[in-house]
């Protein structure tokens, strides 16, 4: 019988785990998919929102700003990319600069620092290629990138290297509460808990409601973007948002973490769960908003589209504590934007209602850092021609956008937790992110899986479940 | 075979590599870096390194098992492996060195370069002169925008061919294929040879961007249907490729309402156009045309760094072969006269305007003091042209007419124009005293 099991490995799920694993208690995190991040947490803004938007006196608003605040120590503890490099909200000059100082008015109540409004002069010192129309800027210095993949993983990883169990490809089926706690029977093996954390991102209404009377209801919220190849990287240099007006909420453009352009998202309620198809109306929407806030975004250089699903709570607010009428469920639903960089405030807050309900001790045993991976882009010329002579495979690139090397795909594969799909890879190493989108890279990237996990190529997959790349021998379909 | 051991990589030019210096250094051992290295080790020059980021010299021909190679090089029809192992054969006759698994990561305007292998490591070398022969890479799913799911059992044309032709595996049973670009075309024939059932190729244009021959040879005789002006605007299944609609699209390339087609398949294979690999062009400081996506260059195809020519696909992309292998020996041929000394220093020199539907050239300017006795110029046309000539003016008198009866985007079309032609002009003008300086040469289509 686990202490604690925590069903949902995204960031949130991953978040919670890590805190706990601070504890001398017994933590499983149960995944329907084959590795971590991959829902809601792999595809997003990848912002570090600084706090502004969200409703005063609510829990987005508190997590929201205390999540900005935990990050920068995190990924320096944890070994993972981010970099604040602040946010603006454009007002253009069909809009009302009222709303502006509305919003920077919100942020202050909301604990947010360093808020100013910028005259155009100074917006175009930091953006040159702002659109004409824009007038004024709301300035927040405490906006961030971060790598979305590599936060959970890092989350992910620590818990690991700190004793919580994984257990992936395995779907809760079905959950009964018991005397002693919850029985959770899954696709693969019955698991039994005391506390039981909800963190299923789309599906937490499911589970939740499983349990409890008192229901609520998620609607999946697809967000759909555009990624623009790396030679637009200096494009613009902070997350750039639209003032929201009566015409939408506009789109972002900002820098990812790892130097493309990314602009979206779109927001379109669907029905379907799973339902991260991308839609012609919503990239040409994307085009189409694009440019009210950073003129003439160099939209030829797409290199992919994807889409990600906002896990929305009808009550517009995170849910985050125990349900009511069900003892020991814990819930984090409703954990749409700023989820990403609410995680660790979510992850402490629920962490701290547990540790009180289990009244557990901190261990010592508890090792407070994580080594990241190698990026052998990131080191200077001398680390690599060392890090070769280690190792030749570090000498060996496989995939030739993003410069990777066998040594890091091997890297990502060996790790706690590793990959075990061409998409965990891609995740991990960026092998395949680049402006070719794996297809110079597909066939090698697959053998070097072959061999470290020892399978037959046949049983390679995409990212799990039934995605197998290949069919069959030539001549044996 | 990712190399597991690397103990037994044998390394032929070891010994070189410590010399860190080299007369010529072509990046890419493809056809035209093959081809360039060849030519010029005849033309004299002796220490020549040819860097190779795959396992073996030949370049993507390796892949290509079909026939139709080399007819107007060799007169005969050989495969893509077979064509390629007559360059390679005689490159090792003439002991040209070659590093394989060799990734360049930087070129530096003064022609240092900057590679890694994982038996050398990092390294940097020093190039009197360079060509580029880096060849181009598709274009993929996420540049095309098109909606729907992200499964697996997409593939660029190229790599379901490397899967299928190289490491003999199948990657469906069920496919579509969206652009009718050659490779595509041939990976209709390939799949259906090995057992798959190839639906429809779809085409976003009303042409095809394919030869004539492999529409014929890849489709017609295998009864699978080309929907010309028709694009995919729905991918489903959430694992794996489930279906795939088309839909005709309307003058400006939208998808017209009710003409949609679902087609159950679990492979959807791209050939949507190959982009030159100019990533290194770039950090070297090398100007490129929007058009082509390679660099600009003269009729030596010397870009606009002094000693970096290119050729092949790294320059314009090219539908034979045969053409990379004479563009790259002229690169090759001019690369050692530049080493020599022998280039005369040409002040004059004619830019080629391209217009009335010429889209580029190639080169696109010429040196007027130091041409060749023949000058090649290729370049493609933007639409379907039928009974048109081309015409090539000089400062707005008539050089040459051409007739063609058909002209498509998908066929490079090349004229050759004379020294003599040229220079017979310049004394006509200079007669009536034009400056010989502002010499334009245009090259334009027009209708018979």
């Amino acid at each position: 019988m686990y202490d604690v099991a925590i069903i949902g490995a995204g960031v949130v799920g991953c978040a919670i785990a890590r805190e706990l694993s601070k504890y001398d208690v017994d933590v499983c995190v149960i995944e329907k998919e084959e590795d971590v991040c991959c829902g809601t947490s792999k595809a997003n803004s990848a912002i570090v929102h600084a706090g502004f938007d969200a409703t005063p006196g609510s829990l987005k608003a508190k997590l929201n700003v205390q999540g900005n605040e935990m990050i920068a120590n995190l990924s320096e503890e944890l070994d993972f990319p981010f970099k604040a490099i602040g946010s603006m909200v454009v007002c253009t000059k069909d809009q009302d600069i009222k709303d502006l100082e509305a919003l920077l008015q919100r942020g202050e109540s909301n604990g947010v620092k360093g808020l100013t409004i910028l005259s155009r002069n100074e917006i175009l010192a930091l953006e040159p290629n702002i659109a004409d129309d824009v007038t004024h800027a709301l300035f927040a210095p405490t906006g961030g990138i971060v790598c979305p993949f590599h936060f959970t993983i890092a989350l992910a990883e620590h818990a690991a290297q700190n004793g919580v169990s994984f257990f992936f490809d395995t779907k809760v089926n079905q959950i009964e509460k018991t005397d002693e706690g919850f029985c959770i029977h899954t696709s693969q093996k019955t698991f039994l808990a005391k506390i039981l954390v909800n963190a299923a991102g789309v599906y937490t209404d499911e589970i939740h409601n499983m349990l409890s009377q008192n229901k609520f209801h998620i609607t999946p919220r697809k967000g759909e973007y555009l990624l623009l190849d790396k030679s637009c990287k200096d494009y613009v240099n902070h997350t750039i948002f639209q003032l929201p007006s009566k015409m939408g909420k506009g789109v972002l453009v900002t820098p990812t973490i790892h130097g493309n352009i990314l602009v979206g998202p779109t927001a379109t309620d669907i029905a379907d769960k799973d339902g991260v198809n991308t839609t012609s109306d919503g990239l040409s929407s994307i085009a189409q908003k694009a440019s009210l806030g950073v003129k003439d975004v160099p939209l030829r250089f797409v290199i992919t589209s994807f889409a990600g699903l906002r896990a929305h709570e009808q009550m517009d607010d995170f849910i985050v504590g125990e349900a009511s009428d069900v003892s020991g469920l814990y819930d984090a639903a409703g954990i749409e934007s700023p989820g990403l960089t609410s995680a660790p405030a979510i992850g402490a807050m629920l962490s701290e209602m547990i540790v009180q309900k289990l009244s557990l001790h901190k261990k010592n045993e508890f090792q407070a850092t994580r080594k990241g991976y190698v990026h052998m882009e990131s080191l200077t010329l001398e680390e690599r021609k060392e890090k070769i002579k280690e190792n030749p495979a570090y000498g060996n690139i496989i995939c030739r956008c993003e410069m990777i090397s066998e040594g890091e795909i091997v890297d990502a594969i060996k790790r706690p937790l590793g990959a075990r799909s061409l998409d965990g890879v891609k995740r991990r190493t960026r092998a395949g992110m680049g402006r070719c989108q794996s297809g110079f890279c597909t066939p090698r990237t697959m053998e070097i899986l072959e061999r470290e996990l020892n399978v037959s190529a046949f049983s390679i997959t995409k990212s799990g479940n039934d995605s197998n790349i290949l069919c069959g021998y030539n001549k044996q379909i | 075979m990712i190399q597991t051991s690397y103990a037994d990589i044998i390394n032929k030019s070891k010994e070189d590599m410590d010399m860190q210096s080299y007369d010529l250094v072509i990046i890419g051992g493809g056809p035209a870096g093959l081809a360039a290295a060849i030519s010029a080790k005849e033309s004299g020059i002796d220490k020549i390194l040819i860097l190779e980021r795959d396992k073996e010299l030949g370049g993507i021909l390796n892949q290509c098992i079909h026939n139709g190679f080399g007819l107007h090089t060799f007169k005969e029809e050989l495969t893509g492996p077979e064509y390629a192992q007559r360059f390679i054969q005689k490159a090792k006759e003439l002991s040209i060195s070659y590093l394989l698994n060799t990734m360049v990561f930087d070129i530096s305007p003064q022609k240092k370069i900057t590679a890694v292998n994982h038996t050398d490591g990092m390294f940097e070398l020093e190039a009197k002169a360079i060509i580029l022969c880096m060849g181009c890479r598709e274009r993929p799913r996420g540049a095309l925008n098109l909606p729907g799911y992200r499964p697996a059992g997409i593939f660029s044309a190229g790599t379901a061919q490397r899967l299928v032709n190289i490491e003999g595996y199948m990657p469906g049973k069920e496919v579509v294929i969206l652009g009718s670009g050659d490779i595509g075309l041939i990976m209709a024939r390939r799949m259906t040879l090995e057992g798959a059932k190839v639906k429809v190729v779809a085409e976003l244009l009303p042409y095809s961007g394919g030869l004539k021959r492999n529409i014929v040879q890849c489709l017609d005789d295998f009864h699978i249907p080309l929907k010309l002006s028709h694009t995919v605007i729905d991918i489903e299944g959430k694992n794996r490729v489930r279906a795939v609609t088309i839909a005709q699209v309307d003058k400006n390339k939208k998808p017209i309402l009710g003409t949609e087609t679902r087609y159950t398949c679990d492979t959807l294979l791209l050939s949507c156009g190959l982009i030159p690999e100019n990533e290194l062009s770039k950090s070297a400081g090398i100007k490129l045309n929007p058009i082509t996506s390679g660099p600009y260059v003269n009729d030596h195809l010397e870009t606009n760094i002094d000693g970096i020519f290119a050729c092949g696909n790294v320059l314009h992309v090219h539908d034979l072969v045969d053409f990379v292998s004479q563009e790259a020996a002229l690169a090759g041929s001019h690369a050692a006269a530049y080493l020599k000394g022998n280039e005369v220093n040409s002040n004059k020199r004619m830019d080629i305007l391209a217009s009335g539907g010429v889209r580029y050239t190639v080169p696109s300017t010429i040196l007027i003091d130091s041409m060749e006795k023949d000058i090649t110029i290729r370049f493609r046309v933007a639409d379907v042209y039928t009974n048109h000539t081309i015409a090539v003016y000089m400062n707005g008198s008539l050089l040459q007419k051409k007739k063609r009866p058909v002209m498509a985007p998908g066929e490079m079309e090349q004229i050759i124009l004379t020294k003599e032609m040229i220079n017979r002009e310049f004394a006509n003008e200079s007669a009536i005293s034009h400056s010989p300086h502002n010499a334009t040469l245009t090259i334009t289509l027009e209708e018979v």
